[in-house]
């Protein structure tokens, strides 16, 4: 048996839609084969994972805490990934801008101003896009291997991050526990509702990916970004230059990573330790594609890899499984959404039999 | 033995899985095909290994099981990528991801347990040799393996007929194709060579670098191999030089670490990764050479037509 690629003529409109939903549910019979091989009840286990974590109201503001970060920086990856620019160190510009925005409320904590917080953001952005351009500037003027660059800064960021809040950023009155002060209440990002812990990390990241689903679709930007991603040369052309497009890309999204990292510190976590995210500028590489490139999609997809975060706890506790079940969902379903979208582009037809032979082989 | 072999033995055996992964990604990007996913097949060498050596209690068995852990893994990637021509760099992120959050849930059974360590083989007289005895033989099996695959790979590309037909895959894949070479045949054989070695480069690190299991024990040196091939130019006796360097810039860090010269060991063990950065500026900087050596169909996908 064999396996036969034919193109289409155009897209298939409704695999296009259909094939993050093929994905899931493909990622979902996986889990159901992996629990019963772990001697678990499957359904009770896909319950706790997938369910139970949408239940109660506390839990659905988790989930939209861990979302936020999954989204912004995943609105940032599709501008990268649609214009060909491969950025997957947006863990090292999440950290590099949580530091960044952290500056004031660490090292100058006794200025407590209203106007700290706006500040933090914007120092916080600079951080990630500073910290972006760097693989952008080697590659746009070395034609440097922008993946392997940007990869190797999250390491560096990491031991920056390590090395900071063991040392000069230490918490004086900590105890000498490896973390830094407490913000103070200037420097803690607000809730959304009064009711319920989401905080405004969520509603940037919205705002975020509405602006750029209006950028994409509705501006000549937008334009710009898919002609140079499908071909640089077809771009150069039309006028544009892909330079240009290689600084903008990484620059949106690592302003994005930054805002992220900055969410998640001033809003989640209060202060810097020596480890700030779970994988979020990981995971957020398989948001982007589940959500198709398109930062709408990208909003679901987001609140979709939040949900294993939540149900990997959940599990843990309710069921007794490992949480490392997390990542391995999460690359599943990576892997799934990539295959599903061949059918987007192609026609698949299974061929029996021995395969016919060839006039030149 | 003196304190100059014992340093050079120590560069060795760190550079060994860097030299292995290396090599198998070179050929895999001679036919034309990026693999990323070369840390997830790694990791899954390691885990493998540590464990079928734990449950077997033998690490020659572990090494192979790493071995061919690694070559199934990689075939993950091969149907994606070459039966489903899915976007290369996207699937070898896939890979990774997925050998890091597989591996970390096998191997949770074996957090702690003192691992099996594969022994070193004296090759009779040769290993007598004064000084040089006891550097070159008298190591373990997998760094015999991967010198063996370095001069076998060089001389496999650049003067077998396979190779040749190898290199023209990547060269020109619908070339090669209208000639009758058969492409995704080649390539899929390409990627399976690569996650051998890739996953041999893991079983290395659990069963003789660090004879235990750590999760993550591999720490990007998935990514170091990925870079060290773009720094070998796509030659194997290029890379066998980089991944020594690199041997020596790891080791030499963890001796600064160990007699604590005053510099943060944050920036110490950061130095493997601004090192990789640096080597990536250097060679492109040179963009001519970087150009003819790039095999033209790098990461295109190839759809045969009927």
């Amino acid at each position: 048996m064999r396996i036969e690629l034919k193109k289409r003529d155009g897209i298939s409109t409704l695999f296009a839609i259909l094939s993050p939903f093929v994905a899931l549910g493909l990622t979902l019979i996986a889990g159901v084969i992996l629990f019963i091989a772990l001697g678990k009840d499957p359904v009770a286990a896909l319950y706790s994972f997938f369910i139970e974590p949408l239940t109660e109201i506390w839990s659905l503001h988790e989930l939209a805490i861990k979302a936020a970060p999954l989204i912004l920086i995943a609105v940032g990856l599709s501008v990268c990934y649609r214009s060909n620019n491969w950025n997957i160190g947006a863990e090292g510009q999440f950290i590099i801008g949580a530091m960044a925005g952290s500056i004031l409320p660490v090292v100058f904590h006794g200025w407590q101003s209203p106007l700290v917080l706006p500040l933090m953001i914007v120092f916080a952005m600079i951080g990630g896009a500073a910290y972006a351009a760097i693989p952008a500037f080697l590659k746009a003027r070395l034609n440097t291997n922008e993946i392997l660059t940007s990869l190797m800064l999250v390491y560096v960021a990491q031991l920056f991050l390590d090395w900071t809040v063991r040392g000069p950023w230490r918490n004086p009155e900590g105890f000498n526990f490896p973390e830094t002060r407490n913000f103070h209440d200037y420097a803690v990002l607000p809730r959304i509702i009064e009711t319920g812990k989401t905080h405004w990390g969520f509603g940037f990241a919205l705002i975020a990916a509405l602006v750029l689903w209006f950028i994409m679709r509705r501006t000549l930007k937008g334009f710009e970004i898919t002609v140079l991603g499908q071909s640089a040369r077809a771009g150069r052309f039309a006028g544009f230059s892909d330079k240009k497009m290689v600084y903008f890309a990484f620059l949106v999204s690592g302003a994005l990573a930054g805002l992220a990292g900055l969410s998640e510190v001033s809003g989640s976590i209060g202060q810097l330790r020596p480890v700030i995210s779970p994988g979020y500028g990981f995971t957020a590489i398989i948001v982007a594609f589940l959500g198709r490139l398109n930062p709408l999609g990208i909003v679901a997809a987001g609140l979709v890899l939040a949900l294993t975060y939540l149900g990997g706890e959940a599990a843990q506790i309710s069921i007794g499984i490992t949480d490392k079940v997390t990542r391995l969902f999460q690359g599943l379903l990576l892997f799934f959404v990539l295959g599903c979208d061949t059918l987007i582009h192609y026609r698949i037809r299974l061929v029996f039999g021995a395969a016919q032979k060839g006039s030149a082989a | 033995m003196d304190m100059t072999q014992a340093i050079i033995l120590t560069i060795m055996t760190a550079a060994t899985p860097l030299l292995l992964a290396a090599i198998g990604e070179l050929v895999v990007e001679r036919s034309g095909v990026l693999n990323l996913g070369v840390e997830g097949m790694m990791i899954m060498g390691a885990v493998a290994a540590f464990a079928i050596a734990q449950l077997t209690g033998s690490a020659g068995l572990g090494a192979i099981g790493g071995l061919v852990a690694g070559m199934l893994f990689s075939l993950l990637f091969g149907f994606l990528t070459l039966t489903l021509v899915a976007n290369q760099v996207a699937t070898g992120l896939a890979l990774t991801i997925l050998g890091l959050g597989l591996s970390g849930m096998i191997g949770e059974a074996f957090i702690g347990l003192p691992g099996l360590k594969l022994a070193a083989v004296e090759i009779p007289l040769l290993s007598d040799i004064p000084f040089f005895g006891r550097i070159l033989f008298a190591q373990d099996p997998i760094f015999y393996t991967s010198i063996v695959a370095v001069i076998g790979v060089s001389w496999f590309l650049f003067r077998s007929r396979a190779g040749l037909r190898l290199r023209a895959i990547g060269d020109n894949h619908s070339s090669a194709h209208a000639l009758g070479i058969k492409v995704v045949r080649t390539r899929y054989l390409a990627v399976m060579f690569g996650g051998a070695c890739a996953g041999l480069a893991g079983a290395h690190l659990s069963i003789v670098y660090t004879p235990q299991w750590v999760e993550n024990m591999t720490a990007g040196r998935g990514w170091i191999a990925l870079a060290l091939v773009v720094f070998a130019s796509w030659r194997p006796g290029r890379a066998l030089i980089g991944a020594y360097l690199f041997g020596a810039v790891s080791i030499g860090q963890l001796f600064a670490q160990s007699r604590g010269i005053g510099i943060p060991s944050q920036l110490l063990s950061a130095l493997p990764y601004l090192a990789t950065i640096a080597v990536l500026v250097i060679i492109s900087l040179n963009r001519r050479m970087t150009l003819i050596n790039t095999p033209a169909s790098l990461g295109k996908s190839f759809v045969p037509e009927r």
